[in-house]
């Protein structure tokens, strides 16, 4: 038990692999055996990382359940995990998540059975990995060796320009994260000059380069204006495709539209939140001049997306692409909070990426069941389905509401948080935010009226069948999770408190511009 | 003056001098023996012989031979170390393909052995006229391999192009050369330093001879504006033949780059710096362009191996410990990766199938998933994503850039191995997401899968665990 409760982290992240590989000695003809095991898997995966929110302790600021191994000795890299609040929510959400897209894909998926889950559990370990990850390296690795299965999961059970939907996923990704690398780099030939100068960070991380994240925490304060200036820029690429934010997106519908139901469950509820925890565990606490020197920046792409996103979803026919948009408009939100840089505002922040993770995972799987059945998501070939749909129809109802924050449901704490945090900030960000909910409700409101409600007219929707057992049971845990968000969502707020708290007094000390600071001094 | 030669020196070129003896061993056995087969058992045999010499010597510090013109330092001996390993692999995948082409002479394994002696060769040289010698030991080897499938058409046009572009390179490589001998008045690597340190930055014959040595290199490499004669070459040869030229020789030729540049042309350095930032930034984006556009396998593979040495090349830019460490891994991660990917293209060639367009390994894994998968994984090695060797290799190299400052350069660099991946995926496409056209499965010889299976162990080997390759890569260069 012991054992166990040390090396939780590297049981959680590497179990799903580890079900892989036995996946992989699987019959090829005992498809239902592989369904079984990939559900069994992800089921395990999840409560595995339940101690893991028992045995957190929430008061203690600094990184937990930490394990440092070397790994890399000639490089500095080191295997080394660790969890904070932040990433604690994000490593739940994700094996939440994980368990309901594999029961999700029972049968949308006929076709090459073992690849699929094999590919949907290589995922599940990459995402993890990424989550707790403390060296910078290991990050890289992790956030790298997840693309190739997302690819895959477009690529193979896609739509019909699935290949193009996912090489342009990957290329993009690709080309962020390179640039990403460079700024690693950068750091990590920075760190050892630092280090010099500051017996404190030495006598703690060595004098050697190091990939240690923490020791880049560390030294970060202490970075010249333009090192800080130009490696954000690079980890801006990396994230920012990967959030994604105007102008980046481009790729996101494409991939959302095109990858299977589970592919974009994940897609929308996990991985986009890697390129917004790339910024809240690098960017800000590493690079706190640029971090504040870029705001404007941040905040006017922010804004972009919530209404463009807003707006563009608006005009879809298609079910899964106003989704997919909304994810935009929802990013952007988050991005928003995240760059309001006070407590209310990054709180807001993390809570809405968990949000966004569970009601667009959400709808993206009540897209999937329509689909399922009628193999079409134009809005135009629906409506009037509650009446045939009635259980359906309230499950929508309910993430709808989610989505476009009704109160008692969880994305309206994270909205109005987030809303707190920018009017704090400038009144014009929190009137270009309400617009974007406004908006938000508008076209989801709009979505739900057009499918769900008038008459039922088209003869391929007489005979439709409701939910089934196993639909039900992909989206309960969601509802659960709205539900609990939305009425007591102190445990989620106590779980950021002392991380968003460190945050924000990392960046407080760098705000004051003309404040005397002999570190600048140094390059 | 040191006495010429010494009994002790034999011992020194031990491991070039097994080779010569297997490589006509292989000549003689060829009019003895029937079963042409057999040649390639013997010349593994004396690969490994040759070998065995070689690990003995791993502890030579610096053993000067011949009066100093070859050498035997840890630098040479981890590149003789990949030549062998290149030349043991490549001699593995011919053993049926030549079967296959109907062309099994005994020649073809006698002319491994040979070429791969001139690179020894030429790793130890620290004197121009050794140099050039080993150079073209390897290089007239090399073009008649090239051209060793006679009756193909193609395999012969490549022969002659390469032959007569390259002689016409190495000439330019002599001339400049000779310069330097006229500059310094001796072929040694350490005078003609001493000699151009002595003389002024903008010395016009010494910019001449830097000129005409570069211009030769960058042919030797296939670097841009120099790279021309690479895809119609590769395309050309035998499949094992492209797959042996594309990491010896390109190994050797970086090996021989290094002394040079890092030793002879050192006094030059500023004005090869920035000829080389040029050539390399051009080498990886020409490189790159070309491969998305190609449709047959060989020459995707051969412009994408362009663009690899416009990777290496970064680290003689950036010339400091990380970027000396970073060309030996580079090359041997390539050596593994760029051989298991060339093997399954061997293995795509069966009787009266050629196997070279892309829409021949479409469906690959439903064919054959193990080698379709295995493919996955060396195409990712080679564009560079972690966990696999390739992304070691390049980390070395970014990192290297990176650290000397060199900024623009590293962000062309990862940009390129962003498109790179964008070919990479053609064929990943073609083996994963395409109904296979064809039914036959692959023809799978156990030296291919031999092959396949050294390739992906060490693929994935440096690839998670790289440390014991970066201590003998660092012990190479005597850090």
């Amino acid at each position: 038990m012991d054992f166990f409760d040390r090396n939780i982290l590297s049981i959680i992240t590497f179990w799903p692999l580890a079900g892989m590989l036995v996946l992989l000695l699987i019959p090829k003809e005992s498809t239902t055996l592989m369904k079984w095991w990939a559900n069994i898997v992800a089921v395990t995966g999840f409560l595995v990382s339940l101690p893991l929110w028992l045995s957190f302790n929430f008061d203690d600021p600094q990184m937990q359940k930490v394990v440092s191994v070397p790994w890399i000795q000639s490089l500095g890299v080191n295997f080394h995990v660790g969890v904070d609040g932040i990433s604690l929510l994000l490593v739940m959400l994700t094996t939440l998540i994980g368990p309901l897209a594999v029961l999700s894909s029972w049968d949308a998926i006929q076709t090459r059975v073992k690849e699929y889950y094999a590919f949907i559990l290589l995922l599940q370990a990459g995402m993890l990995g990424v989550f707790i990850s403390l060296d910078f390296f290991m990050f890289y690795v992790f956030w790298e060796v997840m693309l190739v299965p997302m690819y895959f999961l477009i690529g193979v059970w896609g739509g019909p320009r699935k290949l193009y939907a996912a090489i342009k996923f990957f290329l993009y990704t690709l080309v962020g994260s390179v640039l990403m690398l460079l700024g690693i780099l950068a750091l990590y030939f920075q760190y050892p000059t630092i280090a010099a100068m500051h017996p404190e960070i030495s006598s703690q991380f060595g004098t050697l380069p190091t990939f240690n994240v923490l020791a880049f925490h560390a030294i970060g304060p202490y970075l010249s204006e333009s090192l800080q200036f130009w490696v954000f820029l690079a980890f801006f690429v990396g994230f920012a495709i990967k959030v994604p934010m105007f102008p980046f997106h481009t790729w996101l519908p494409d991939a959302h539209v095109e990858a299977p139901t589970a592919g974009s469950v994940i897609l929308a509820a996990v991985l986009l939140k890697m390129g917004t925890y790339g910024f809240l565990r690098f960017s800000i606490p590493i690079l706190p001049d640029a971090t504040v020197y870029f705001v404007p920046m941040m905040v006017t792409l922010a804004i972009i997306a919530i209404i463009y996103g807003a707006l563009v979803a608006m005009m879809q026919p298609d079910m899964k692409k106003l989704v997919a948009y909304s994810s935009v408009s929802h990013m952007g939100f988050v991005m928003l909070g995240m760059f309001a840089l006070n407590p209310n505002g990054l709180n807001g922040s993390i809570i809405q990426q968990i949000n966004h993770g569970i009601s667009t995972g959400a709808l993206f799987l009540i897209v999937g069941i329509i689909y399922e059945r009628r193999h079409t998501r134009e809005i135009a070939q629906l409506g009037g389905l509650s009446n045939v749909m009635p259980a359906y129809a309230v499950v929508f109802l309910i993430m709808t509401m989610s989505s476009i924050g009704l109160p008692l449901l969880n994305g309206f704490i994270g909205e109005f948080t987030i809303m707190a945090g920018a009017l704090q900030k400038n009144l014009w960000w929190a009137v270009a935010g309400g617009a974007g909910i406004v908006l938000g409700a508008a076209y989801m409101l709009w979505l739900y009226q057009r499918t769900m409600f008038g008459k039922l007219d088209n003869p391929a929707n007489q005979n439709l069948k409701d939910m089934n057992w196993r639909e039900w049971a992909t989206l309960i845990p969601l509802i659960i999770m709205a539900f609990w968000i939305g009425l007591y969502p102190a445990p989620f707020f106590r779980a950021l408190d002392k991380p968003v708290n460190k945050l924000v007094e990392i960046v407080k000390a760098a705000s004051p511009p003309d404040a005397p600071r002999e570190a600048r001094e140094i390059r | 003056m040191d006495q010429f030669f010494k009994n002790s020196d034999l011992g020194v070129i031990g491991p070039e001098l097994e080779l010569a003896l297997f490589g006509m061993i292989v000549l003689v056995f060829d009019l003895l023996v029937k079963n042409k087969r057999m040649l390639g058992y013997i010349s593994l045999a004396g690969i490994g012989w040759s070998g065995f010499f070689l690990v003995r010597l791993y502890w030579v510090v610096e053993a000067p031979a011949y009066g100093g013109v070859l050498t035997l330092d840890p630098f040479a001996w981890f590149f003789k170390a990949i030549f062998l390993i290149a030349a043991a692999l490549a001699v593995a995948i011919s053993i049926r393909y030549l079967d296959v082409e109907r062309e099994n002479h005994g020649e073809y394994y006698a002319l491994i052995l040979f070429a791969t002696m001139g690179m020894m060769f030429m790793v130890g040289a620290m004197d121009l006229v050794t140099l050039y010698i080993g150079l073209e030991t390897m290089a007239i080897a090399t073009y008649v391999l090239v051209g060793f499938l006679r009756s193909s058409p193609r395999s012969n046009e490549a022969s002659l192009k390469y032959f007569l572009l390259g002689a016409f390179s190495s000439g330019i490589l002599l001339y400049g050369f000779s310069l330097l001998y006229g500059i310094a008045g001796s072929t040694r690597f350490e005078v003609i330093r001493d000699v151009l340190q002595q003389r002024p930055l903008t010395d016009p014959l010494s910019l001449m001879a830097l000129g005409a040595v570069c211009a030769g290199m960058f042919f030797k490499i296939a670097a841009v504006p120099f790279h021309q004669w690479t895809p119609d070459a590769y395309e050309g040869a035998p499949t094992s033949i492209t797959a042996y030229m594309s990491v010896a020789v390109k190994a050797a030729s970086f090996a021989m780059m290094v002394r040079l540049f890092m030793l002879a042309l050192y006094p030059l350095r500023p004005h090869w710096l920035v000829i080389m930032s040029v050539v390399a930034a051009l080498t990886m984006t020409v490189g790159n362009i070309a491969a998305i556009t190609q449709s047959n396998v060989k020459r995707l593979l051969a412009y994408s191996s362009i663009s690899h040495a416009g990777y290496i090349l970064l680290g003689l830019i950036a010339a400091n410990e990380t970027g000396m460490v970073a060309i030996p891994i580079y090359l041997l991660v390539y050596t593994f990766t760029n051989l298991g990917a060339w093997a399954i293209v061997v293995a795509l060639r069966r009787k009266d199938v050629i196997g070279e367009h892309i829409d021949e390994m479409s469906g690959l894994f439903f064919r054959h998933p193990v080698a379709a998968v295995l493919m996955l994984i060396f195409l990712l090695s080679l564009a560079g994503i972690p966990p696999t060797a390739g992304f070691i290799g390049k980390y070395f190299l970014f990192a290297a850039v990176i650290q000397t400052g060199h900024n623009v350069l590293a962000v062309i660099a990862v940009l390129n191995a962003a498109i790179s991946m964008y070919f990479y995926l053609r064929i990943v496409v073609a083996m994963f997401m395409q109904d296979a056209t064809e039914k036959t499965g692959l023809d799978l010889s156990p030296g291919v899968m031999a092959v396949m299976a050294v390739s992906l162990i060490f693929t994935m080997w440096i690839g998670l665990y790289p440390d014991p390759f970066i201590a003998m890569a660092r012990h190479a260069l005597g850090l």
